[in-house]
């Protein structure tokens, strides 16, 4: 391999003539740039002539842009729609304005290019560079103020000053942190592993907020399930908008009825009411709601990253990113016959935290 | 000027002087010109004049590569100028109102204030659909701008000495722009985004020791709150994008201090710069080239629909719609997320580690970051090269640094799909599982292929143009000599085609250069470690490096007479065959 690849030097010298490897440099020189070859508007008046009207054109079009987009903006109605071939229905003044935009501002960028790649000089310059770093003599000068600066700060003498100062400056920023990090928001306390459920809530269909009879849940149906008192009229009277979302975001519940035959966990079968059971729709992996219910499989997909869950074996994952099964929530029927929670969740529902053990 | 005149410019008198000499050649056409009485004004209190002939005649080289660093930075100027007309109207709240704005479908629905003044101005706001589709459209071409403008300075690099610094502020001007796109595009709190944001409190709730704490202080409580929205809106506005715009002023400063790259070519050196001056060609070229970005997006924002957030309604932490995809370049981190499996999180003496979380989200974008940040320091410390670079590598001139580009490309482009298992099952049909599993594969295997494809193809394009080197172009002419022998006319190429192709260095692993280190007594001398690792990554780089033609080989490979034998070249090994070749012609020759 190394053979083939690097023979320049190691190989194929021996092979040239003598003579040729003596007189030859070791690498070719450069050129310089190569003829300047004018272009039909440097030796044609009419090609300059016809570039010169494609640049007034262009920069006419963008003028034109410009006065659609004014009549457009005042004289169109902000509701017209029209129906555009291949497009379909269009919202016509949004399309008309975004159009008329596009002419308004391309015309003047392909107007400008076309100017300078046609009539201005297109002769290449060559400007020197020059080494970024300093000259010796900047660098000396650099090291002297700097060490006069140094010396007449009287820093070396009095130590103490620097150590202070290194304190200080060290120090001067942590109230500021301090203030904003601890004033941000409350500490987490016992909120992640507490919900809205309570022993003898009734479960209530979400949105609508009627409780549900344990009868009425045939084999196979779903419900989406929010605790009494969290959903419907009553939350929007006694809850404010945020004590609302944060309850959607940790007490969402879904009911499914399943064959007590098909269920493999006999907790599960405990934990519900004559197969019928309920799980926490919040997803263990990051938060989002498992809302897809496969029928003939049982199997409870979340949609943001697919994480799988099997009803049938009490929420265990099946395939995907998550880890836990889905909590179960513990449930049985009060007298008249509805769905009550018969405890509140066990474990914290959704997403991992550190010290959740 | 020549336009009116109707004659060609004096080119090849400009091009042999220095750029001093240049312009004033230029300038005596025009007899003795004058300052205009304001920039006099101003250069008696300022300067002007001074810096004018500092920057005015500053040049630039042409290439269509460089373009796209200007379309990151034009898009950024776009979404500025929209974004700031957007405060206008936005209210950036969580407070619960009831809609009544004109879109019927949602009238009478609660909502959050932000996600009602969207829709204000998505419907009743004039011209206010056309600001937010710009917005967008600018904000995605902005991050596509700087993918492609950060993979042309990668792949011809472009961030070798002295242009370090300006690679490390590139990059993490790269990294602000993609927070800066997730704030934005969370701002709304329509059912996408906070279902987005959701995800975002999963994240760093997932952070070991920290994370409750970390979420209930970003989002003032438990998730969602109502401060997460007047949060983001703040750093959308403000604090990212001032060290946006402060970034990249210094990304600009360090462009004029360094001049810019160019490609290797005739006539263009490490000491020099060949192009265009700023006035008045690059001020035409950049400066309209800013229109047609801006005119290129509209045209966009006029047609192709982005973000109707109207479809996907308020955010309700209990629904979610099936197909749920950030924004493109937050693809590859929620790929990840979709890809690592569930056994990564466990628990330890009470405590859960989510590896399967955070290794996604939290860790992956710094890793990324680091890496991108690292690679420079990486290579210079490998190759030792202390030297000043100007002139840019041909890719396929730095084989094994285009397959590190190409392999850690694959790697993204495996993570970003995976984002969208679930749009690929439907679409073609196939299972999210399998779908899955092959994606995991892949994250290990793209690369594994990508690299040693991508750089034996390099290696093939520098034997290529070696080929084309000695052999120069077939001309399609066939020969008959009078001895009865075909052949066809090869065309030795022009010097300055041909320097391209030389002109680059030779370039050999420091085991070749370096030998064995022994003592005096020739006994092998142990290697430090650091050393030990050099070399064997210098080997890694450069072993199967192909070298360029010596103008040596050049004129051996003429000796053997001014055209190739038929059967002669391109299936043979190129390098050293000229002797072959040489036998060759004369054998047939001696018939």
């Amino acid at each position: 391999m190394t053979d083939q690849n690097l023979p320049a030097e190691h190989s194929s010298d021996a092979n040239l003539p003598a003579h040729a490897n003596e007189a030859l440099p070791e690498r070719f020189e450069d050129p310089g740039l190569p003829p300047h070859i004018p272009r039909r508007a440097d030796v044609d008046e009419k090609a300059a002539k016809r570039a010169e009207l494609q640049v007034v054109a262009l920069f006419t079009l963008s003028v034109v842009g410009t006065l659609v987009f004014l009549v457009a903006y005042f004289l169109i109605d902000i509701d017209a729609r029209a129906y555009v071939i291949g497009i379909g229905e269009i919202s016509l003044y949004h399309v008309v304005l975004g159009l008329s935009m596009a002419a308004s501002m391309g015309g003047i960028g392909f107007g400008a290019v076309h100017w300078a790649k046609t009539l201005m000089p297109d002769t290449e310059i060559v400007e020197e560079r020059h080494p970024q770093a300093s000259p010796q003599e900047d660098r000396d000068g650099a090291a002297a103020i700097l060490r006069s600066g140094w010396q007449g700060s009287q820093l070396g003498r009095r130590p103490m000053i620097l150590q202070s100062a290194g304190v200080a400056m060290g120090l001067f920023s942590i109230p500021l942190v301090v203030q904003v990090a601890g004033s941000l928001g409350p500490l987490p306390g016992e909120e992640l592993y507490d919900t809205n459920w309570r022993r003898g809530l009734r479960l209530m269909i979400d949105p609508s907020g009627t409780p549900i009879k344990a009868s009425d849940v045939t084999l196979g149906s779903v419900f989406h399930v929010m605790p009494e008192g969290f959903i419907g009229e009553p939350a929007h009277e006694n809850l404010t908008a945020e004590e609302e979302m944060k309850a959607k975001a940790e007490d969402q519940v879904i009911l499914v009825r399943l064959d007590p035959s098909d269920v493999k966990s006999q907790k599960q079968l405990d934990w519900g009411v004559d197969g019928i059971v309920a799980y926490s729709k919040v997803c263990t992996h990051v938060g989002c709601p498992v809302a897809l219910y496969e029928q003939q499989t049982h199997h409870l997909l979340c949609p943001c990253h697919q994480s799988t869950f099997d009803m049938t074996e009490d929420c265990k994952v099946i395939f995907g990113p998550a880890k836990r099964a889905l909590p179960q929530l513990p449930i049985t029927i009060d007298d008249e016959g509805y769905l009550v929670a018969d405890d509140s969740f066990r474990e914290p529902v959704g997403p991992s935290f550190w010290e959740r053990g | 000027m020549s336009t009116n005149s109707g004659i060609p410019q004096g080119a090849d008198s400009l091009r042999t002087s220095s750029s001093a000499g240049a312009t004033a050649t230029t300038e005596k056409a025009d007899t003795s010109p004058k300052l205009a009485a304001p920039i006099v004004w101003s250069d008696e209190r300022v300067g002007t004049a001074k810096g004018m002939r500092f920057l005015l005649k500053k040049v630039f080289p042409d290439h269509w590569s460089f373009l796209l660093g200007e379309v990151a930075m034009y898009s950024m100027v776009i979404c500025l100028i929209t974004g700031t007309f957007l405060t206008f109207w936005f209210v950036p709240s969580m407070g619960h109102v009831e809609y009544n704005g004109s879109f019927v479908p949602l009238k009478g629905v609660g909502m959050s204030e932000a996600y009602a003044s969207t829709l204000d101005i998505s419907f009743d706001i004039k011209g206010g659909l056309l600001i937010r589709q710009l917005h967008h459209w600018a904000a995605l071409l902005f991050i596509v701008g700087i993918a492609l403008h950060m993979a042309r300075v990668f792949f011809t690099g472009a961030f070798r000495k002295p242009r370090e610094i300006n690679w490390v502020i590139g990059a993490v001007l790269s990294l602000l722009a993609i927070i800066e796109g997730f704030a934005g595009y969370s701002l709304p709190d329509d059912l996408l985004s906070g279902t987005g944001i959701r995800a975002m409190a999963g994240f760093m709730q997932s952070a070991p020791v920290i994370g409750s704490y970390m979420t209930f202080f970003v989002f003032g409580g438990a998730f969602p709150g109502e401060s997460i929205i007047p949060r983001l809106f703040i750093a959308h506005v403000l604090i990212v994008p001032a060290l946006l715009v402060g970034l990249f002023t210094a990304h600009i400063v360090l462009v004029a201090v360094h001049k810019h790259t160019q490609f290797p070519g005739p006539g263009r050196t490490d000491n020099n710069v060949v192009g265009f001056p700023l006035m008045p060609v690059y001020m035409a070229k950049a400066g309209g080239f800013f229109f047609i970005v801006f005119g290129i997006t509209a045209l966009i924002s006029a047609l192709v629909q982005i973000n109707p957030v109207w479809v996907y309604g308020p955010y309700d932490p209990t629904q979610v719609t099936a197909g749920s995809q950030p924004d493109f370049y937050m693809w590859f981190s929620d790929g990840a997320l979709r890809l690592l499996p569930g056994w990564l999180e466990f628990t330890v003496f009470g405590t859960t580690w989510s590896f399967n979380i955070f290794l996604g989200s939290l860790v992956l974008l710094p890793l990324v970051w680091a890496i991108i940040i690292a690679y420079p320091f990486l290579e210079n410390w490998v190759t030792g090269d202390k030297r000043e670079h100007h002139i840019l590598d041909r890719p396929r001139n730095a084989p094994v640094r285009t397959a590190i580009g190409a392999s850690a490309i694959s790697i993204y482009l495996v993570l970003a799909l995976a984002c969208v298992n679930d749009i690929i099952a439907i679409k073609f049909g196939l299972s999210i599982n399998d779908l899955t599993i092959l994606f995991r594969a892949m994250f290990f295997i793209a690369p594994i292929i990508t690299f040693p494809v991508v750089k034996r193809l390099c290696i093939s394009l520098q034997r290529a143009d070696r080929d084309l080197v000695l052999h120069g172009t077939e001309t399609g002419r066939i020969v008959r000599t009078p001895e009865g022998e075909f052949f066809e006319v090869h065309e030795p190429l022009d010097e300055y085609t041909r320097y391209t192709l030389v002109q680059h260095d030779r370039q050999e692993p420091l085991s070749a250069l370096e030998g064995v280190p022994t003592d005096e007594h020739g006994v092998r001398k142990p290697m430090s470690l650091g050393y030990k690792t050099r070399r064997a990554l210098s080997d890694f780089y450069f072993k199967d490096q192909i070298q360029p033609v010596t103008p040596a080989e050049l004129a051996a490979a003429h000796s053997h007479g001014e055209h190739d034998a038929l059967e002669s070249g391109h299936n043979h090994e190129a390098l050293p065959s000229g002797q072959e070749q040489v036998g060759i012609d004369q054998g047939s020759s001696a018939k």
